[in-house]
């Protein structure tokens, strides 16, 4: 399967310049931008793990994909993702998100269904990536 | 003040202190622009006195049970009349009404006063609500949209571009079974949401709690499918507050993330459901079935920009507002300020826009206005242009009519959007390339090639019938 989280998941993966550009404009609106990887892309995972702080004082294009580099090599089969934070007044939330690394194989998730009384079911979304410890989800040795 | 303002018998507004041209508005006043059409004969000054003494303490012949009041701060002063450039005998009429004539937190009390009995006064031939000022002090007073954009934002984890919707159709006659396939094909495609239509409450083709449970099963099926947030509208529209609050309940119980309700509810059914949104955690759709009855003609009725206003006083999260491009009216100007009303903090007056009145917010949170009605991936760069990215885009007919199946509708719509944010940010003129960013795009995805081949040469090119009145302003050379 894969995962369609972010803004862009319905295009071919976006190349290193392709990156870059997304990154050029998100410095210029004044979004400082960070590096997130997980190894549980579960709907409601909403904090997976920094990169590292946010980048607030970098301007430089650059400087960001190096992190991205850095955190690819670092989790070569985790999903990355690159945020752009919006603090501006009356915003002062995430304003670009998207994946720049996937793993390999997506395993994505099981629907588990509990049915009760009266029709009704209750539903639970399982990602099959935490049937393993974390750490051995993806065959990273971190 | 003549001797004369309190002898029995028929005076006019104006001379009742309705008219006072040397008034200055106060930060704390509620501010209503209307256009009037008066009946020949009738001075628009005094047209204009007669809608604040009939939109407030006036009625038709002097009473002396006024002298037992502070009349003053009660009746609603017009201060200033124009005429509508271009339009004969027509003009906007600029009224005050002091605080205290409204009861905190009400669009029901508010409504009732401002548009009570007015509209139907002989002595105008039309009359249109344009445009109000509600002051902090009174926005305040209201809870405002159940959750806001940034708080759905970050609920539904979708960030960076429009949210993509459907309705399913045909409107009428699915059963339960059927219509929630259409759910699943469509989300699992690539919608973030679909929808249940407005007369879609509890048919004999259809029960309530049927669709729930099958439109439910859609959801979740497509929510493993991708890794996603989804949600469908269900729509809890219904004749009694009891119904509606037991089939929220019954959403919320299922784990939808959303419900929906239709303007024909009424002011304090919304303002309830409002309410309910927020203590439960649920998302709150508006359609604003009916609006049209009132909001079109340009000489009467009350403009949408108000009923905007007062939708996001009265806390609903997504609000239809119009697509320019799309079957239904909208010119773009218009458009354009009633999204600068539903999502900015600060909206200036801008004539342009049709915006009479600067407004404050006061960190109300914004409502997400909602693109619905004819409308196709073909048209993503213009949908993008004149709506933004803070906006509900819904493709219904433009999805579930896909050649190769709804989710492939859907997929299409996506990777347009998708195409055309990414062309934006990196700096395109993605309006005048909106056709090569798609055709691009098209190469890889058959789904979208195909879209664009089906629909790419519709338009709706009509003339808007509500438009702005603005004077051209000369150029300096």
């Amino acid at each position: 399967m894969r995962i369609t989280q972010g803004t862009f998941s319905y295009l071919p993966e976006l190349t290193d310049d392709e990156i870059t550009k997304q990154i050029a404009y998100a410095l210029d609106q004044g979004w400082p931008c960070s590096v997130e990887f997980t190894d549980d892309p579960h709907p409601r995972n909403a904090y997976w793990d920094m990169w590292g702080l946010p980048m607030f004082d970098l301007a430089d294009p650059a400087g960001v994909l190096y992190e991205v580099k850095e955190c690819r090599k670092a989790y070569p089969n985790h999903y990355v993702r690159l945020n752009a934070y919006d603090a501006h007044y009356g915003r002062q939330t995430t304003a670009l998100q998207f994946i720049v690394q996937r793993p390999p194989v997506e395993p994505g998730f099981r629907l588990d269904r509990e049915e009760t009384s009266d029709r009704r079911i209750r539903y639970t979304l399982h990602s099959y990536a935490t049937d393993r410890p974390e750490g051995e989800r993806y065959g990273d040795a971190r | 003040m003549s001797s004369g303002r309190w002898s029995a018998g028929v005076i006019p507004y104006a001379e009742m202190g309705y008219w006072k041209p040397d008034y200055e508005p106060k930060d704390s006043d509620v501010l209503a622009a209307f256009r009037i059409t008066p009946q020949p004969g009738v001075p628009p000054e005094e047209a204009g006195a007669a809608v604040a003494g009939e939109s407030s303490t006036a009625t038709w012949t002097v009473v002396w049970t006024d002298r037992l009041t502070s009349y003053e701060n009660y009746q609603a002063k017009c201060y200033r009349v124009e005429p509508v450039p271009g339009q004969e005998n027509q003009f906007i009429a600029y009224i005050a009404y002091d605080l205290d004539l409204f009861e905190e937190g009400s669009i029901a009390n508010l409504t009732s006063s401002i548009i009570g009995n007015v509209f139907g006064f002989k002595a105008l031939k039309a009359l249109r609500l344009e445009d109000m000022r509600i002051p902090t002090h009174y926005v305040k007073t209201f809870q405002g949209p159940a959750h806001g954009i940034v708080m759905e934002r970050e609920y539904l984890g979708k960030f960076g571009r429009p949210l993509l919707g459907a309705t399913v159709k045909p409107k009428l006659g699915l059963s339960a079974r059927n219509y929630g396939r259409v759910v699943y094909e469509a989300l699992r495609g690539g919608l973030d949401f679909t929808k249940d239509d407005e007369n879609i409450n509890s048919q004999p083709f259809m029960r309530w709690r049927d669709r729930f449970l099958y439109c439910m099963e859609g959801v979740n099926r497509a929510q493993a499918a991708t890794g996603e947030v989804k949600g469908h509208y269900l729509n809890v529209t219904a004749a009694t507050m009891e119904d509606m609050y037991e089939r929220a309940e019954f959403a919320k119980d299922l784990g939808s993330v959303i419900v929906m309700i239709d303007l024909t509810i009424g002011y304090t059914a919304i303002q309830s459901m409002a309410k309910w949104a927020r203590r439960n955690g649920m998302i709150l759709h508006l359609h604003r079935a009916g609006h049209s009855t009132y909001t079109r003609q340009k000489n009467h009725g009350v403009n949408f920009r108000v009923i905007a206003k007062w939708m996001r006083l009265a806390g609903v999260d997504h609000i239809h507002a119009g697509t320019v491009v799309g079957k239904l009216e909208g010119d773009p100007n218009s458009v354009r300020g009633y999204y600068d009303t539903l999502r900015l903090d600060h909206v200036a007056a801008d004539p342009v826009k049709g915006l009479y009145f600067d407004q404050d917010w006061a960190s109300l949170p914004g409502c997400m206005p909602v693109a619905s009605g004819g409308i196709h991936a073909g048209q993503m760069h213009q949908l993008l242009h004149y709506l933004g990215e803070d906006s509900i885009l819904q493709f219904g007919g433009g999805t579930i009519g896909h050649p190769m199946g709804i989710a492939a509708g859907a997929t299409a719509n996506r990777v347009a959007l998708e195409a055309m944010i990414k062309a934006r940010n990196e700096g395109r003129d993605y309006l005048a390339e909106g056709s090569d960013i798609l055709r691009a795009a098209a190469k890889n995805s058959r789904e979208l090639d195909i879209a664009l081949s089906t629909w790419g040469d519709i338009t709706f090119t009509y003339e808007s019938t509500d438009t702005p009145d603005v004077v051209e302003t000369p150029v300096s050379v």
